[in-house]
């Protein structure tokens, strides 16, 4: 079932040096994501985390290490990734097009990469839309719709492309607590149709338990990991799980975790990035 | 308490007669229905009547010693409605057509090179920093010198005063659409370039499906400014350098002492120019829905 999409970090660095002040954004941090893992990576504001991601979706380059997708190098210093397909981003504020309609958005990506023509790609994309439950929205412009929608758009935007990794940066951050819980059922079933390998960055202890098959606890910057947290809880998952003994547990596990670098971060005078 | 709630709220619609107003324009359709029902219309009208009144009372009543020499409203009218006007100009006569007709045809040219220039160039400025590296410097150079700086050079450069009179008013609206084009790329979230490439897009791709939607608002809204700037850059072309148009108009019946004629050619230019805005705003409007529906939430 799952298309691979394996990633391997292996010592990765980033300095931002915008103004000769040297940042150390990400030291040698290293990470075994295993193919369609739902990994879910945690740590205080303004560590590393989307430094992380924007490496590996090819925004960024690194100072020093590497990422192999697959066992093939996918970014290295003086050669980073370029931003493709098989890793779509869902970003933080949402970067669904205003002036497409929701059923355009969701087409672009085939139309694209020319995988479709036209009328197959808008009818694929209905496809894709009546299959996540959003076929009403189809003919609205994002500006029309709640940002719980917008986000579920641009999820089903992104699946699209079947995507060998799906990496997703705080995506329901401005959501309000309802909304959120209907989002990550609505994540969970996109997730157990397709299993790609997801990379989840949030700073929700319960969205990360609840979503993650494991959680990447990672120090305040410089970042690397500090605490790697398996979830074996059975899918598919439902929210009352959360209530559940074996959640609490996990949940008090990383808040330590979580709570120790944040404190650390606090007393560094770390403000959010 | 919610059920009496409920109970009154559904015999609203019974007991409250319609506003009689509403009915009575109702059938020109939505927008224009619903203005023509509201106080709107009647205000602007009292707004309009109170301007005129202010203007017959001052050149005519008063005789203020600033309006002294200015024709008055009904004089102007009369004047501007005439099948026999006095200086030859009046909405009878084929001279004040060829006059309106030759200025817009001067604004038209000079706006659709300045709109075929100044949007590609803004929006590739935008776009890669490269080619604004390139043009920026000399651009920002250029922009504040004074379209009336340029007048000496543009009758030297160009051979006779049709060209040069254009050459003006295209300079004067140019810099409005390149600067807001550019202004337009550089607005739109950087997220969705990002997106787009992610998506699999190329280059040509994302000119067409990210920076030129979405620099669109902003590209109209430098063409709302530049028609502008075009029409008062004509003018003064025309002043200077014209044998037809209502710049010309203006100016040479200021020499001949018809001042009636003048206020015709300025009122003229008033209701042209608001002519161009609006259209400009119809068009923008229906490129740009997705816009207008978002700003309708």
């Amino acid at each position: 079932m799952s298309l691979g999409g394996a990633i391997s970090v292996r010592e990765a660095t980033k300095v931002y040096d915008p103004d000769g002040a040297g940042v150390l954004a990400l030291d040698h941090c290293s990470m075994e994501i295993g193919p369609g893992e739902f990994s879910v990576v945690v740590g205080p504001s303004g560590c590393g985390k989307t430094t992380l991601l924007n490496a590996i979706a090819g925004f960024h380059e690194l100072t020093e290490g590497q990422i192999f997708l697959d066992g093939q190098l996918l970014s290295s210093p003086g050669q980073p990734a370029k931003p493709g397909s098989d890793r779509v981003v869902v970003f933080q504020n949402g970067a669904l097009f205003p002036w497409l309609t929701i059923l355009e958005n969701v087409a672009f990506g085939p139309l694209a990469q020319k995988k479709l023509e036209p009328p197959e790609a808008h009818k694929a994309a209905a496809t894709m839309l009546e299959t996540m439950g959003l076929s009403f929205i189809a003919h609205d412009y994002p500006g029309q719709l709640s940002s719980g929608m917008r986000r579920r758009a641009e999820i089903a935007r992104a699946m699209m492309c079947h995507p060998k990794v799906l990496l997703l940066d705080e995506p329901f951050r401005a959501l309000d607590a309802l909304t959120k819980t209907v989002a990550h059922q609505f994540l969970m079933e996109v997730y157990d149709r397709e299993r790609p390998t997801v990379f989840f960055i949030t700073h929700d202890l319960d969205e990360a338990i609840f979503l993650a098959s494991r959680v990447y606890v990672m120090t305040t910057r410089p970042a690397t990991v500090k605490k790697i947290l398996d979830v074996p809880l059975p899918r598919p998952r439902d929210f009352r799980l959360l209530a559940s003994k074996e959640c609490q547990i996990l949940r008090a596990e990383c808040q330590q975790a979580v709570r120790d670098e944040a404190l650390k971060a606090f007393s560094a005078g770390e403000r959010e990035m | 308490m919610t059920e009496m709630g409920s109970n009154v709220l559904a015999a609203l619609p019974e007991t409250l007669p319609r506003p009689p107003r509403t009915r009575l324009f109702g059938r020109l359709g939505g927008g224009l229905g619903r203005w023509l029902g509201s106080s709107s219309p009647w205000l602007n009208l009292v707004g309009l009547l109170g301007f005129l009144a202010l203007w017959h009372l001052l050149t005519a009543v008063f005789k203020a010693p600033l309006f002294a020499k200015l024709p008055g409203p009904w004089e102007t009218v009369k004047e501007w409605f005439s099948t026999n006007p006095t200086y030859g100009i009046s909405i009878f006569t084929l001279e004040y057509y060829q006059h309106i007709g030759l200025s817009c045809l001067r604004v038209f040219l000079a706006f659709l090179l300045a709109t075929g220039l100044g949007v590609p160039l803004g929006l590739l400025m935008g776009w890669k920093k490269t080619f604004s590296d390139y043009a920026f410097p000399i651009l920002e150079l250029l922009r504040p010198i004074p379209m009336l700086a340029w007048v000496p050079l543009a009758i030297l450069m160009w051979p006779g005063r049709e060209s040069s009179i254009v050459f003006l008013t295209f300079l004067g609206s140019f810099f409005a659409t390149l600067l807001n084009s550019w202004l337009g790329v550089k607005s739109i979230d950087e997220a969705h370039f990002r997106a787009a490439k992610c998506l699999g897009a190329s280059e040509s791709l994302i000119f067409r499906k990210i920076v030129w939607p979405g620099a669109m608002p902003f590209v109209f809204t430098g063409l709302q400014i530049s028609v502008g700037y075009a029409w008062f850059s004509l003018v003064a072309g025309e002043m200077l350098a014209g044998e037809f148009g209502l710049g010309y108009l203006i100016w040479d019946s200021y020499i001949l002492v018809q001042y009636p004629v003048i206020i015709i050619a300025m009122i003229t230019l008033g209701v042209v120019g608001s002519l161009n805005s609006l259209m400009i705003r119809k068009i923008a409007n229906f490129l740009i829905r997705w816009k207008v529906r978002e700003d309708a939430q």
